[in-house]
């Protein structure tokens, strides 16, 4: 259990057997009064925002999140398989929870899974993924300045800005943390 | 704002400070940071230096000046409290109090109100541009007694049914954010009984003490009393605390028995405390005491 004082942002807390994070956090203290812990609480499954304000004397349950490592296998449906390095056991992602991310998922990509009470909850990929541009409108040749940019897609559909150099079957490196051009690997 | 501009600021504000208690006939004076008996409140905490602690307010002994004859004193200096840490809190802060014998609660106020309009009106322009547009002017001020804000953006009355935890919740939750959409200081007056503090219970109405609070922008900035000058009833307070502290696992500090004896000889006074980094904070258009606590 956590004391009320211990409470800051950026800490997991379960709340009624949800895992939930602190994504705001006051001091308060009126008067003569009681020191007030006023937080602003996201729940980790449902996405919900909240207010609530702890006292001193309360008590606030830890949250046990676990990480473990997995390989990226397949795609069934709209679910991504992926299987325990250790255990070998499967465990499957609806593409809700992937978000973006399932546009960088590459065959035997090593990721992080978290968990709480055997629900995943969040997925880290590698922080770079190279992917090979499948469409984008021609560059100008010698053009080699950063900061002009153009839309690309990948084969999965996926839409970014690339500078104007990058040319069909580049591979690029994708900032996996931001979605976005982090620089070129090879020429198509 | 650089540290060293931060500090220039300060200094303009002490200069102001200092010359708006002498012009009146205050006396400053310095008294220990370093006590055995810390003042015993229920929520504010000491922080141990060897065997004494750090002052949480000079209060104790300004009263006992005041019963060895003082008749206006003030004070600027650090005062501590442990745990305390946020934007509108730091452990170590500044602290100005005064006193004034043969004198009540809305005394202090009329002092208060003309000591806020000088140290706005003082302030460079630069700062005057920055904050929040907001009269001063003393005739501008909202009085409001504790039991009408909380019926008003509470929903009760906690004069005569106080409950603590109700009572602290709905004051950050529903009070504190009304007040801050006044555009002019408001005074929170009459604080039930069971909050008194260090106060005089109100002879016409004792379910509340004569206590007040000042808001500017719904920040708390500074807290007043008409004082309790009998020592039957503040020892009887101490020890209903120190009860309480012990309860919640809190330290229970010794009775400064110098002063409960002094309360015999005390005077009817009023005095005050204001908190002076948010006083700054204020003034140059600040939201958090970052901008005025270079070194936090």
């Amino acid at each position: 259990m956590y004391s009320a004082s211990d409470l800051k942002k950026g800490l997991k807390i379960e709340i009624d057997g949800d895992p939930c994070m602190i994504t705001g956090f006051e001091f308060s203290k009126p008067g003569k009064g009681q020191s007030l812990y006023r937080c602003r609480i996201k729940n980790l499954i449902t996405g919900n925002t909240f207010d609530k304000t702890y006292r001193s004397v309360e008590k606030v349950k830890r949250c046990a999140l676990i990480s473990r490592d997995y390989t990226f296998s397949y795609i069934d449906g709209h679910q991504y398989v992926f299987s325990d390095n250790e255990t070998f056991e499967e465990v499957r992602l609806d593409d809700e929870l992937l978000g973006d991310l399932k546009n960088f998922l590459v065959d035997d990509m090593q990721v992080e899974i978290l968990f709480h009470n055997d629900r995943a909850l969040d997925i880290t990929l590698p922080n770079f993924v190279e992917m090979a541009i499948a469409e984008t409108e021609p560059g100008a040749r010698g053009d080699t300045t950063t900061n002009v940019a153009k839309p690309a897609k990948l084969a999965n559909g996926y839409e970014l800005n690339v500078p104007i150099f990058i040319n069909e079957d580049d591979v690029i490196r994708i900032d996996t943390r931001t979605g976005q051009y982090a620089d070129r690997v090879s020429k198509g | 704002m650089s540290a060293l501009d931060s500090l220039k600021a300060r200094n303009a504000l002490m200069r102001c400070l200092r010359a708006f208690f002498f012009e009146r006939g205050f006396t400053e004076v310095e008294t220990p940071v370093r006590i055995p008996a810390p003042c015993m409140e229920l929520h504010i905490d000491a922080e141990p230096s060897g065997d004494c602690y750090l002052r949480t307010s000079p209060e104790l002994f300004h009263k006992r000046l005041l019963a060895e004859g003082a008749d206006r004193i003030f004070e600027v200096g650090k005062c501590f409290r442990a745990g305390e840490r946020g934007h509108l809190h730091h452990p170590e802060y500044t602290m100005l109090e005064w006193y004034r014998a043969h004198a009540g609660y809305m005394d202090i106020l009329d002092d208060t109100k003309a000591l806020i309009s000088k140290v706005w009106d003082d302030s460079s322009n630069v700062w005057k541009q920055k904050r929040k547009s907001r009269s001063v002017g003393s005739s501008d001020w909202k009085l409001l007694t504790v039991s009408d804000a909380f019926r008003e953006f509470a929903g009760w009355d906690p004069a005569g049914r106080y409950d603590e935890n109700r009572f602290d919740l709905d004051l950050v939750e529903k009070v504190e954010p009304a007040l801050a959409a006044f555009d002019v200081p408001v005074v929170l007056y009459d604080y039930p009984a069971e909050a008194a503090a260090l106060s005089r219970r109100k002879p016409s109405n004792p379910l509340v003490a004569e206590r007040w609070e000042l808001y500017i922008n719904g920040i708390e900035l500074a807290n007043a009393y008409t004082e309790l000058t009998d020592p039957t009833e503040q020892r009887a307070r101490f020890e209903e605390c120190a009860e309480k502290r012990k309860v919640l696992g809190k330290a229970v500090y010794p009775l400064d028995e110098e002063f409960l004896q002094a309360l015999e000889k005390m005077p009817a006074a009023g005095g005050v405390a204001l908190g002076v980094d948010r006083l700054l904070m204020l003034i140059i258009g600040a939201d958090t005491l970052d901008a005025v606590l270079p070194f936090r």
